[in-house]
Formats: structure tokens, sequence, C-alpha cells
């Protein structure tokens, strides 16, 4: 009665999960820059209190991180086309991960920026700084490297919760493996691959990220 | 020499007992005797049999036993069953014919006897009416949305040609959702969950584009019946020329009788 342990027919197939954790990737890079793009956006306008957008971004927070990711897919995927939006599978994809980091990373930077002391404001007054000078230089880097390990968890979060996207077909690492599952039933050997496959991803990714935020935020080189 | 005896009574016994229904054997005979056709049905498994609202059993097959019931001029009684115990209920005898979305294989034809189809049963590619696909080889370039794993998934991925864009989808529930969702060109699936679909959504109903596993169903009957067999097959021929079983397939299926059941 005991189980016998067959990697062959999994390891057959290992290019199609080799690709799937490849699309993954793509789909957390893109998801990312555009999700910490709108998170650094929506967190100026919330801690500066542009009216009206700090309300409407307020809105948007509360609303996407009060809702499972996967009606916020299934509503972008199957629900948009009645409204005449029909996205791809990868598009609605990359659309509700961004979507979705977008809200945590507002409340994480906004966080950073609200972390920075008013006089710190005050001497890039005093140096004669524009705005833009300031809040680039004195609020924002200071910010995200305040919040940095933080947003690197949330990014990595993303990234493993894309597995939810191969329920609108969308063929990442988690599809590829349900895929070989069906076909040969291996379901130990496929989803044992497929969990290492998945770790490797989050350990490199959180070392890139880290690597990153000392070169770009910390200042060394 | 007493084991013996035994044996050989036992045996002498036994063989008389199994003789016995092949001896006085016209069902037919024995149904018009009785006044009651008695017909297994399912009732979990619609369009062809469910319990309805009123607590009675409906549909295909229910329509189907009554229409037989109603030509051989006796009333019908009716036995719900599931599907791996409608062939028992046969070959035991207690009911005279299953209706019961059964369809044709080696096995059971060992053990029962089938009639001719009444009603179609099949796996296929569905699209929209308008859209023209003359065989499997024109839904290159299409995408197409099938449940994984299940059987159409497997038929079609053999089938499929190269260009053919085949979106595999959790359940069959995401698969409809995106085909009226307009996510995907075409659908794989069943011919009864188009009937389900059409239930739902009338306006969407999926027209069949290419088959891709045929497996009509058919009325089971206890094996050596030659005279219930041709009755129930005259009935069928006669129900198929008059309409009565395209207008069962429009009501239960949503789809008309195909030209070549």
């Amino acid at each position: 009665m005991a189980y016998e342990f067959d990697f062959a027919p999994v390891l057959a197939q290992v290019d199609l999960l080799l690709k799937g954790a490849g699309f993954t990737l793509q789909l957390t890079a893109v998801g990312t820059l555009l999700g910490v793009a709108i998170g650094v956006l929506g967190a100026g306008v919330r801690a500066w209190r542009v009216r009206p957008f700090d309300t409407l971004f307020g809105l948007y927070v509360e609303l996407i991180r009060n809702t499972p990711f996967i009606v916020q897919l299934f509503f972008i995927f199957f629900g948009l086309p009645a409204l005449g939006l029909r996205l791809s599978e990868w598009q609605a994809a990359v659309l509700a991960m961004v979507i979705n980091l977008g809200a945590y990373s507002t409340e994480i930077i906004r966080a950073g920026i609200q972390a920075i002391p008013k006089g710190q404001l005050e001497a890039a007054a005093a140096l004669a700084m524009n705005r833009f000078e300031a809040f680039r230089h004195v609020v924002l880097q200071p910010a995200l490297a305040k919040v940095w390990p933080a947003l690197s968890s949330q990014i990595v979060i993303v990234m493993l919760g894309s597995a939810v996207c191969s329920q609108i077909a969308t063929e990442e690492l988690s599809f590829a493996a349900n895929f070989i599952q069906s076909r040969n039933f291996r379901a130990f050997e496929t989803y044992l691959l497929t969990t290492a496959l998945y770790l490797l991803m989050a350990i490199l990714l959180r070392q890139l990220l880290a690597w990153l935020g000392q070169r770009l935020l910390m200042g060394r080189r | 020499m007493k084991t013996f005896r035994t044996l050989f009574l036992a045996s002498l016994f036994c063989s008389g007992t199994l003789a016995l229904p092949t001896v006085q054997a016209d069902a037919l005979a024995d149904i018009s005797a009785r006044g009651v056709l008695k017909v297994a049905v399912p009732q979990d498994f619609p369009p062809f049999g469910s319990v309805g609202p009123d607590l009675k059993p409906r549909g295909l097959d229910i329509d189907t036993a009554q229409l037989l019931a109603d030509k051989l001029g006796v009333k019908l009684a009716l036995t719900p069953v599931n599907s791996t115990n409608r062939i028992p209920f046969l070959t035991t005898g207690k009911v005279d014919l299953v209706i019961s979305s059964l369809g044709k294989n080696p096995e059971r034809a060992a053990v029962i006897d089938f009639s001719r189809p009444y009603a179609p049963f099949y796996l296929a590619v569905f699209g929209p009416a308008e859209v023209d696909i003359a065989g499997i080889d024109a839904v290159a370039g299409k995408t197409i949305s099938v449940t994984r794993g299940s059987i159409e998934d497997m038929e079609l991925s053999a089938v499929a040609p190269k260009g053919a864009v085949i979106k595999r989808f959790e359940d069959n529930n995401s698969t409809i959702a995106a085909y009226l969702s307009g996510q995907v060109e075409l659908i794989a699936s069943g011919s009864v969950v188009m009937a389900a679909i059409a239930e739902k959504n009338p306006a969407k109903v999926p027209v069949v584009k290419v088959k891709l596993k045929d497996s009509p169903v058919y009325v089971g009957l206890a094996k050596n019946e030659p005279a219930l067999l041709e009755k129930v097959n005259a009935t069928l021929d006669a129900a198929k020329a008059d309409g009565s079983l395209n207008r069962n397939a429009e009501k239960w299926l949503k789809q008309p009788l195909p030209a070549d059941l």
C-alpha cells in the first residue's frame, strides 16, 4: 500500500514548470514596478492631504485591502467584459497585482513618510531645495529606507499570491503545476518541486531587494 | 457419499432455478398482462432525470419512459436509480427497462441488450452560431476554454491543431464564465452542460462545432428479449419519425436531435 515516489513523469515536464516560473517572475517584475509607483504617488498624496485625491486614495486603499485578491481578479477578468473592457488573462493578472500592491504599498510608504521629522523638511527649505528636490532626497529616500523591509515582504507576498492567477488560466508556475498534476496524477512530486521552486524564487527575490535597498536607498556601493 | 449426494441435489436445484427465467421469457407479454411498465430512471442527473419542485421525477429519460408506456398502452412505474445500480436493477428483473442516460460499451453489452439510441450525448467544441468551424483543424488560432483534467480536456488536447489556444480553467463554472464573458471564442464541454447554459442564459447558447467524443444514450433491456427489443425499437423509430424524440431533445437538451442519431 506504500506510495511509490516517482519523479520521472514530473521531471519530464520540468520545462513547463520553468516556463511557468519565468512567467511568474515577469508578472512580479511588472506588478512591482507599477505597484510601487502607485504606492509612492498615493503615499505622497495622502501624507500631504492633496484634495480631493487623498480621499480617493483612502477609498481605494480601504477597498483593496478589505477584499480578497481572488475576488478582485475574478471581477477584472470575468466581470469587466460586461462593461466592454476585455483584458487577456495576463493583462488581468498584472492589473490585479498592480492594484493590490499599489494599495498595500501606499500605506507602507505613507508610514515611512510620516516618520520623517518635520525639522528635516525645514532644513531642506533652508538649503533652498525646491519642493521636488526636497520630496525626492529629504522625504522619499529616507522614508523608503525606513520601510524597505516591510515593502520587500509585501512584494514577496504579491509574487506568491500570483499563484491565484492560475484560476483565470494565466500560465504561471501554479498553473503549470496544476496542469502537470492533472496529466500524471503525481500530486506529491509535482507540488513538492513547485514548492521548492517558489521557495527558491522568494529567497532570491528577497536577496535582490535587499541588495537594491542597500545600493539605492542606504547609499552603500 | 452423503456429501456427494447433497452436492448433487444442490447442483440439480441450482441449475433448475437458474434455468427458470429462460424457460418462460417473454417480457413483453408479461408487461402487457401486468399492465405496468417498470422503468429505472435517474434522479440526480439533470436534464436526463432529476426531482422537480413537486418532488416528482422529471427529465428527458422520464419523458422517454412515458412515451414508451403510452405506446405500449400500459401504466408507467418509475424506479429511481443511480449510475452504479442501474444495470443490477435490470439484470435482477426488478425493472423491465433502464432509461437512465445509459451509454453503450462492450462490458455492458455482455450483460444487457441495447435499443437504438433515443437521445444524443457527446463532448464537443461549442461556439457562437455565427462562427463557422468546418473541422477540428479550423480551431487553429481560436481560444477555447476547457476544464482542466476533464475528459474533454484530454480529448481536445489530443486532437487540437498546433495553433489552437487552449485555456484551462479550474472547474466547469470558470470554463463557462470565460465563454459567456467573451474571454474565449469557443468552449469544449459536454452537451449536457450546454443545456444548463441554455437554462440560465438563453441569449448565448453555444452551438456544437466539432464533436470530440460521441456517446448517445440507449434504452437498456434484459438479454434475450427479442419481442420487447423489437417493440421498443419500433416505438422509438416511430417517435423519431413523428418528431416526439426531437421535441424531447428540444425541451430538455435545448438542441435539436442530430440527424445522424
